[in-house]
């Protein structure tokens, strides 16, 4: 056992390189929130549409809903706009919108054309719920079960794979608890 | 002929880091903005992950900015800004990590490999030290100092 000693630096070496090396590998871009289960930030925003009900944390409650961070002039947004209009077709999840950083009437021509998948959109020119929610991009998506907790968040877009194999068995699962 | 070098040289001496903060975003009590300043250094911008939100250009720096001015301007502490922050966009905002039970072995891990070093080290050379001087191998025995003068008489 002592005469083996000799092999304590390399395999420290060995193994310190090995974890490093497995880093390397990882997304640096990915962060975990800080606010996973914890209770929904406080917000209140107006409603995107003239004349409509706005959004604040309250309205989360009762129901397992999806939060989408989203705008006009966000590509990526663009590129997971039809996960969203599947998942408003064929499923009564609500979809609540944050139209982020974005003049009104772009977000507004945007989702004329190309379909508006939530229940309601509120409008925040100004980050003022991106940084309540520490949102740092769009899109950004949250889940929040029915006791309005955040569960899950997701930063950039959600592409049909990933909706089948890891969010919606989320949801379905934090659909059935009590 | 490298006379050119000289302004050049004078150019990097004085040259200073460029700024993101633009005019509009700064206090006008420049204490306050000090303030600001240092606390803004010290804060990740999360789409620049290796920019302070002092360096950087983004968007969400510039959000950041304003609303780091904004607190301190209301009277907020620099701790009460930092919480606010690492709440909202985890530990990870702060560029200097704070020591915590979760970042131990961050700020603390060097120290204790290093310590494990030098007693290592100090351990090796002592039992050396000592085995050297007990080991019965290194001690002529008297035969064979007798053999060794025998040796050199026979040479002369």
């Amino acid at each position: 056992m002592r005469q083996l000693l000799f092999l304590l630096p390399l395999s420290t070496f060995i193994l310190l390189a090995a974890y490093f090396g497995l880093g390397l590998t990882k997304d640096p871009g990915l962060i975990p929130s800080a606010l996973i289960g914890k209770p929904a930030p406080k917000f209140d925003l107006p409603s995107l549409m003239p004349g409509e009900k706005g959004i604040n944390e309250h309205d989360f409650k009762g129901r397992v809903s999806i939060i989408n961070v989203f705008a006009s002039w966000c590509v990526p947004c663009l590129a997971e706009h039809p996960i969203w209009m599947q998942i408003h077709n064929n499923t009564s999840i609500p979809i609540y919108g944050i139209a982020w950083k974005d003049k009104r009437e772009s977000t507004m021509r945007w989702l004329e054309k190309h379909g508006n998948p939530y229940v309601r959109i509120g409008y925040d020119p100004l980050n003022v719920f991106g940084i309540e929610w520490g949102v740092y991009g769009a899109p950004e998506t949250y889940i929040v079960d029915k006791t309005g907790r955040i569960r899950f968040k997701h930063v950039g877009p959600i592409f049909p794979g990933l909706w089948q194999s890891q969010i919606f068995p989320l949801v379905e699962k934090i659909r059935a608890e009590k | 002929m490298k006379l050119f070098l000289i302004p050049l040289f004078l150019m990097m001496l004085f040259a200073t880091s460029a700024e993101a903060v633009e005019p509009d975003e700064l206090l006008e009590d420049s204490r306050l903005e000090a303030r600001a300043r240092a606390l803004s250094v010290d804060i990740r911008c999360l789409v620049c992950q290796n920019q302070s939100i002092d360096d950087s250009d983004s968007d969400l720096a510039k959000d950041l900015r304003k609303l780091v001015r904004k607190k301190v301007k209301e009277g907020a502490s620099d701790e009460d800004i930092r919480n606010y922050l690492v709440t909202r966009y985890g530990e990870f905002v702060l560029l200097h990590p704070r020591i915590t039970s979760d970042t131990y072995i961050l700020w603390f891990g060097p120290i204790v490999i290093l310590l494990a070093g030098i007693i290592g080290i100090f351990t090796f050379f002592l039992r050396h030290s000592k085995n050297n001087s007990i080991q019965p191998s290194l001690v002529l025995s008297e035969d064979e100092e007798k053999r060794i003068s025998e040796l050199i008489n026979n040479r002369g």
